[in-house]
């Protein structure tokens, strides 16, 4: 039984590793995404200056439409003939990845086909960051904001909601996309959504109310409060309808509602910090209390403005 | 019932005294996200008003069989049917506003005012009370979400109802989504001014 085992071990092993010696005989080396229209190749030897710079000898598509070619505009070689840099008419699409072809290269081998994609890990932190900070659901969405408003006023009380809700949060949306993909989907009953997932909500905040009476009296005497207050925050039911449009799996919904509640967390923080030092201000009585708040709110969103456009990965 | 008001009281107190988004600052989201221009707070404004009657209704003629202690949950459950119900109805026949309106639609059933009105009002007074009381409030947010449109419509694209007024844009600003915070903080010092002014003049 154990030498059965040992082999499947050995097996899947090699299955890793070999790819990755075959990998290394290939004649491209390494290729990655670079400018916004640019895809760098790396050669294992000096190639044909002549044929490397020949648009012709190169066919690069989108892996989801083969049909459609994208135009090369330029080919530089770099002074070694071991790298290319391949420019296109048009910017990339770097969620997709790219399917490249290149023929006679170097005569004696057949044509070189080999994909780009950003690293799937990558893309996964880009869900994360975008969800925490570019489409930053209190100042770029404008959701959640009764609670938000309602919270801001001490750094305890904001820190205290941010986390609360960040597991309310997570715990929910893994639940509303197991219930979407395996209840509602196969069922065809999406016109249930909004009752499903506002019904899924609610049980959670109750489940982690008991559960946590009952494991951690301390920890609930300080969060216990926020947990009501969790349940009328659109962000919590915006989420799973959000991974229910956009079809996330499972990994995606985890980033999703982990940037969720982290954003929240964040927005809820900064908001507490200014308000504190509001208190001390001398703000004209037409604008104390909720207006001035608003203010500042508004100033933040513009200042989360400023991270349209970030790319990471 | 202790203090006996009229239907018609019960919906000005929804429109002035007790307006979800100036008085009671509930409600934001949609008051900040969509109001960029009037058609659009009129449209989430009907469709919030149709789900405030229509579940403080169901509550009131159901509040004598509701356990106490399940209450929230059922409150949820009927402001979630009638979501489900405006939502698919606007679906069906008035797509291009329903996709204006996005996201916002379904998350009716989160907004803290429907609930709040159900567990102060519904769950207590008489189905005839609380339908005028749905009426009145779901007015009031319907009003302030008109009132921001307006001003954010106004001044930012020139243009009221998509019908152009100025002709030309004065602050391209306002139609920008994160102004919808200063617009609604500067609205709200503006009615706490003229309260303030008004004090003052009764005091005097």
């Amino acid at each position: 039984m154990k030498n059965i085992m040992t082999r499947h071990f050995l097996t899947l092993l090699l299955f890793f590793i070999l790819p990755g010696l075959a990998h290394g005989q290939e004649l491209v080396t390494a290729k990655s995404f670079g400018a916004d229209n640019e895809i760098i190749v790396s050669f294992s030897e000096a190639v044909d200056p002549s044929a490397a710079v020949n648009t012709a000898n190169y066919t690069v598509y989108e892996q989801p439409d083969p049909d459609i070619r994208l135009k090369i505009t330029e080919i530089i070689l770099a002074d070694d003939h071991m790298s290319a840099s391949l420019f296109f008419r048009d910017p990339l699409n770097t969620t997709q990845s790219h399917v490249v072809n290149i023929a006679n290269l170097i005569p004696a081998q057949g044509p070189a086909t080999f994909t780009v994609a950003k690293s799937y890990w990558g893309y996964l932190i880009g869900i994360l960051v975008s969800a925490l900070l570019i489409n930053n659901f209190v100042f770029t969405k404008y959701l959640g904001l009764c609670v938000f408003f309602g919270t801001s006023k001490r750094k305890d009380t904001a820190k205290g909601m941010g986390f609360t809700f960040t597991i309310v949060m997570v715990v929910s949306a893994i639940m509303s996309w197991f219930f979407y993909q395996f209840i509602l989907k196969p069922f065809d009953l999406n016109f249930l959504q909004i009752v499903v997932f506002i019904g899924l909500v609610s049980l959670t905040v109750q489940a982690v109310d008991t559960v946590l009476r009952k494991v951690n009296p301390a920890l609930f005497n300080s969060f216990g409060v926020y947990l009501v207050l969790v349940i009328a925050n659109c962000v919590i039911i915006a989420v799973p309808l959000i991974l229910a449009d956009n079809e996330y799996n499972f990994l995606e919904t985890f980033m999703l509602s982990l940037g969720a509640g982290g954003g929240f967390l964040l927005a809820l923080y900064l908001m507490s910090s200014v308000r504190e030092r509001m208190e001390l201000a001398n703000i004209p009585p037409t604008f104390k209390g909720v207006p001035i708040a608003f203010i500042v709110a508004g100033q933040f969103a513009l200042a989360f403005l400023g991270f349209s456009g970030l790319q990471i990965f | 019932m202790a203090n006996e008001k009229s239907n018609f009281q019960l919906v000005t107190n929804g429109i002035l005294n007790e307006n979800p988004i100036f008085r009671l600052v509930l409600s934001m989201c949609p008051a900040v996200g969509i109001s960029t221009t009037m058609m659009n707070g009129l449209m989430l404004g009907i469709a919030v008003l149709f789900v405030q009657v229509f579940s403080s209704v169901t509550i009131s003629l159901f509040k004598n069989v509701i356990h106490p202690r399940i209450r929230i949950p059922t409150y949820t459950l009927a402001i979630a049917t009638w979501v489900t119900v405006i939502d698919l109805v606007l679906a069906a026949y008035l797509p291009e506003a329903y996709a204006q309106m996005g996201i916002f639609v379904k998350l009716i059933v989160a907004f803290a005012i429907i609930t709040m009105r159900l567990e102060m009002f519904a769950c207590k007074e008489s189905v005839n009370d609380s339908f005028w009381d749905g009426i009145g409030m779901g007015l009031g947010f319907m009003c302030g979400m008109m009132a921001i449109g307006f001003v954010r419509e106004l001044l930012g694209l020139g243009t009221l109802m998509g019908f152009d007024i100025l002709g030309f844009k004065p602050l391209l600003f306002f139609v920008l989504p994160c102004a919808g915070f200063f617009v609604v903080g500067l609205m709200m010092a503006f009615f706490n001014y003229i309260e303030i002014a008004y004090k003052k003049t009764k005091q005097a």
